[in-house]
């Protein structure tokens, strides 16, 4: 296993920091405050290629392998864990289709999705089914050549912005994944605004009361939403968190680097106290700990190996933690300073603790790896 | 590869994962408690993985992962080394 970038990967990951120091970095605080991702910021992302990360060249994609996949979202997780979560949930679409759409479905959205004319977003969460995914009551039911959906969605990032949505239904008692477009008469969409986290996601609640679906939009077959359509796109959508984490977690260790050489405390940089000391260096360690996950997760993906998804899930729940425990560090390292919106700090630090939430909990995370592990050994 | 080289890579895969012990060549290995959605993907990325093979929309039935031989004879047929 090489834990050293190519040049091509080194250079796309200069690439995506300069775009996120120069479009993203600047402007995060006020998105955060704003509760606003700007469609500029879309287009340029778009322009860029970013929407289409994970896509075949055929599509017009950027068809990055998994590790430059990873440094994009490590490089945007740095600098506003909003963006990286439209790569995710855009991504995890088109992750779905590439693998399971029908070939209609691929001409229909895909190329329209990686030029970033057409944004996605993924509603599996409802009000009562959040880390139990498949206790899911959204129903769809065959009326004639359609389907009628009825239920509720929540917690849908970048809801208010999406043209589409994967969303699923149970068909049956079976989950089965839908594409539903934004103007379909039935559905509903309601901003979700006054969030402590990732406020520039753009999250609402989709409300389908009879909404009429064309049969040609199930994607896959009925009953493959949960594991296959759900859980791969969900699997992916890990992978991009656990690199965000990592970035976020990064940039909480270079802010605390550069504030404790220039903030002086009795009479000498605060550098020079060992217990800050202390904090830096575990920042690191844990900074690098992560990096190491990540990039074994991303090799075993971009193999196609089927130890990729525990290794996702283990780089996600160490990641997400890490995230956690830098931001809290260099939160402490900022003190008063670090609560303002002089400082990003505050906003890594709101941004981490949803880290440990999406894509699968930090405990949902215990479970799945823990009985991986023991049941091989019962 | 014949049928029996197949089956010889899905019990070593699957050994990896799941008790063997008592699991008969044609039990579900989906009532077993170790089996969660993980496992689900996981066999699925074995499947294509180690046969080179792509497994498509209509593969995803029951029938062709609820035991070992059900998931040799997906292999088989795929593979043409019925």
């Amino acid at each position: 296993m090489k834990t050293v970038l190519t040049s091509d990967q080194e250079t796309f990951r200069q690439s995506c920091r300069s775009f996120v120091e120069q479009e993203i970095s600047p402007y995060a605080e006020a998105y955060d405050e704003a509760e606003q991702f700007p469609p500029e910021l879309i287009q340029k992302m778009a322009a860029a290629g970013y929407l289409g990360g994970n896509v075949p060249a055929e599509y017009g994609g950027l068809a990055l392998d998994a590790i430059s996949y990873g440094l994009m979202c490590q490089e945007f997780g740095r600098g506003c864990a909003s963006a990286r979560g439209l790569l995710t949930v855009h991504s995890m679409v088109l992750l779905a289709l590439l693998r399971w759409g029908s070939p209609a479905q691929k001409e229909s959205w895909i190329e329209r999705m990686a030029r970033g004319s057409v944004i996605a977003a993924f509603a599996l969460s409802e009000p009562n089914a959040g880390s139990d995914a498949t206790s899911l009551t959204t129903m769809a039911v065959p009326d004639g050549d359609h389907y009628l959906l009825n239920g509720q969605k929540k917690w849908i990032t970048f809801a208010q912005i999406a043209d589409v949505f994967l969303l699923f239904a149970k068909v049956d008692g079976q989950i089965t994944a839908f594409l539903v477009e934004k103007d379909n008469p039935g559905l509903a969409i309601q901003p979700l605004n006054g969030l402590s986290g990732c406020r520039a996601s753009m999250l609402a609640e989709l409300h389908l009361d009879n909404c009429r679906i064309p049969g040609e939009n199930l994607v896959g077959r009925p009953g493959l939403g949960w594991p296959y359509v759900g859980g791969m796109a969900l699997d992916h959508g890990r992978y991009t968190v656990a690199c965000g984490c990592l970035g976020l977690a990064a940039a909480c260790l270079d802010a605390s680097l550069a504030y404790v050489t220039e903030r002086r405390q009795f009479g000498v940089p605060l550098a020079e106290h060992q217990l800050i000391q202390q904090l830096v260096t575990d920042m690191a360690v844990q900074v690098e700990t992560a990096r190491l996950l990540c990039y074994r997760a991303g090799y075993l993906r971009q193999e196609g190996d089927p130890g990729a998804i525990l290794a996702t899930a283990m780089a996600k729940y160490h990641a997400a933690r890490v995230a956690n425990e830098t931001a809290a560090a260099a939160m402490q390292i900022h003190g008063a300073n670090g609560f303002t919106r002089a400082y990003p700090l505050q906003r890594h630090w709101r941004d981490a603790k949803v880290m440990e939430i999406i894509e699968g909990s930090t405990q949902i995370q215990q479970l799945l790896i823990a009985k991986q592990l023991i049941a091989a050994k019962s | 590869m014949n049928h029996e080289e197949i089956k010889a890579k899905v019990v070593a895969f699957l050994g990896q994962h799941l008790p063997l012990d008592g699991l008969g060549d044609n039990d579900s290995i989906f009532k077993t408690k170790a089996v969660n959605s993980l496992f689900a993907m996981q066999l699925v990325l074995f499947v294509e993985k180690e046969f080179g093979i792509q497994v498509e929309n209509e593969d995803l039935e029951m029938s062709n992962f609820e035991s070992i031989n059900a998931v040799t004879g997906l292999v088989a047929r795929k593979t043409g080394n019925q």
